[in-house]
């Protein structure tokens, strides 16, 4: 209600002193194996916080609990306040997800894609079909809408895919691993994309990833290993505490320290 | 009870509606686009009624037994039965495109909704029973031409029995669905599901005529719930109504769902156990 664009139809409780996202002592395990070991952080709203981890990390099975997917087993998930196991209905329909598997259905249009899922959300055609035009002119896609999905290309698929997980206005976005298998300038694209969601229109964003690369210096930083949260902060913070020039080299020493058991360099 | 703020939590009735629509639209639009499915599924019964009835004919005879009121031809006989298997065979393709869209992902963009779980389940559901209706009508279109030609009222008759016996099936298929981990499981779907139910039933034969054969296998048929869902039907398309029936079919279609709706509980779920065996919760 701040003029942003973000000014709900719907209307959205003031939870402006809530974190965009609150993860508080979650452990999860499938069986014997442990997934994630009492992590807790916050991130504020309108922040850019990439979650770094190998594969099989835990970011996935986080990603799962984010989005109720599974039910949080140990600890607290609430997103601007509101508990994903408590009232899931309030904390989803302010999150956006881009999941790692693709999700869209390859044999209906993109529109189709789009106006299903803001069905879902409670949103009706028209108005779908608006925001979904909207939506898709920014990503550069509004002549395709009438195309199959399964006639774009990787990178484009995930451009609507971030098209569709904005469409019902969420103030946090997670993103799991979204440049997997795109090619470089894909990659860059989609980036710069989020990017300016977050510095454009103060959507909170979630990047979980495990390319050093896609970090920039102004982003804050978790650093998840088997598990466990090993750092978390601006990117300058980690780096100073660790006392290393990059974050490569930074993740290098935090994932080989010896008090995370069996902890092997990649 | 709600404060008048700018926010409202909950959804309205509308969004509800809005949400199953979209949901039934998008079942369709699959269903449209597979016309595959389509053929197969009305092709499936027609090949029982054209050649299997035509030539069990002389080898059954049947007596006149309610819902009918003379002789009537094996065709007349397992038309019902036939209705019931398009059903049962398009609940279990409604459980496949549930592993479908698992295996692809596609699950996720409708369990992340934030519409209750089980509202978004049963209009899974609902959106699966509807589509079975083009194909229930379909068939029987081409059935009258082959003299199956119940009382006209009797098409009309059959649609709340269609309705119940089609969400009892779609139920049976989510909770199936749940169950099975991986998409190529669903051969044995066939081999395990659809044909002990449908061979076990009041379908093909007429139970008196089973019980005579073996007791044992007319207790099974009794406690099977296809039958009822085939004698359910059969006595709606004859405008008539079979009570027991009923109650069955209402029986296990909320036994399914409530299964099914368990099923995709994130805390009790099977799918929270899919990450390994034996989670906690």
């Amino acid at each position: 209600m701040h003029g942003t664009e973000h000014t709900d139809p719907q209307g959205r409780p003031p939870t402006q002193t809530a974190p965009a996202l609150e993860v508080e002592g979650v452990s999860h395990a499938y069986g014997k194996r442990q997934a994630l070991a009492d992590v807790s952080f916050a991130i504020a709203p309108a922040s850019h916080t990439v979650l770094l981890g190998l594969n099989g990390a835990g970011k996935s099975t986080l990603f799962s609990l984010v989005t109720r997917l599974f039910a949080t087993q140990r600890g607290a998930i609430r997103i601007f306040g509101h508990d994903v196991a408590r009232a899931p209905g309030e904390a989803l329909r302010i999150l956006g997800v881009v999941f790692q598997p693709r999700t869209l259905d390859l044999d209906l249009s993109v529109m189709q894609n789009l106006t299903y899922h803001a069905a879902l959300h409670g949103i009706g055609k028209r108005e779908a079909r608006r925001r979904a035009a909207d939506g898709l002119a920014r990503i550069g896609l509004a002549d395709r809408a009438h195309d199959k999905v399964r006639d774009l290309s990787g990178g484009q698929m995930r451009r609507v895919e971030i098209a569709r997980a904005l469409l019902h206005r969420p103030r946090l976005l997670v993103l799991d691993e979204p440049t997997v298998g795109l090619d470089i300038k894909a990659r860059a694209d989609i980036l710069a994309h989020v990017r300016a969601l977050v510095a454009q229109e103060g959507v909170c964003v979630l990047w979980a990833t495990h390319l050093v690369d896609e970090i920039a210096d102004t982003d804050d930083l978790i650093v998840l290993h088997q598990g466990r949260m090993l750092a978390h902060g601006p990117v300058a913070e980690v780096l100073a505490q660790t006392g290393e020039p990059t974050v490569r080299a930074a993740f290098t020493r935090l994932t080989a320290a010896p008090e995370s058991d069996a902890g092997s360099a990649p | 009870m709600t404060i008048q703020l700018a926010q409202r939590p909950g959804f309205s009735l509308a969004q509800y509606a809005i949400c199953l629509k979209g949901i039934v639209w998008r079942e369709a639009l699959r269903f449209l686009h597979q016309r595959e499915r389509f053929v197969s599924a009305l092709v499936r019964p027609l090949v029982w009624l054209f050649i299997f009835a035509a030539g069990f004919r002389q080898v059954l005879g049947i007596s006149i037994i309610p819902p009918y009121d003379t002789y009537i031809l094996y065709e007349v006989y397992i038309t019902p039965g036939l209705i019931a298997m398009i059903q049962l065979f398009n609940g279990m393709l409604l459980s496949l495109s549930m592993v479908y869209d698992r295996e692809m992902g596609n699950m996720r963009t409708l369990l992340v909704s934030p519409l209750p779980r089980w509202y978004l389940i049963s209009s899974k559901l609902v959106a699966g029973t509807a589509v079975s209706f083009f194909q229930v009508y379909a068939f029987l279109a081409i059935a009258w031409f082959w003299e199956i030609e119940p009382p006209p009222i009797g098409y009309l008759t059959v649609i709340p029995a269609l309705v119940l016996s089609g969400l009892m099936m779609g139920a049976l298929g989510m909770l199936v669905s749940s169950l099975i981990k991986q998409l190529e499981n669903f051969a044995g779907v066939m081999n395990f599901v659809i044909f002990p139910m449908f061979f076990a039933s009041s379908a093909l034969y007429p139970l008196w005529r089973v019980q005579e054969a073996s007791p044992l296998l007319y207790d099974i048929c009794q406690a099977n719930p296809f039958t009822h869902a085939t004698e359910l039907i059969r006595f709606a398309l004859y405008a008539k109504m079979n009570w027991v029936a009923l109650a069955v079919v209402c029986g296990f279609l909320a036994a399914f769902m409530v299964g099914a709706i368990l099923a995709y509980d994130p805390s009790r779920g099977f799918i929270a156990r899919r990450g390994g065996p034996g989670g906690e919760t």
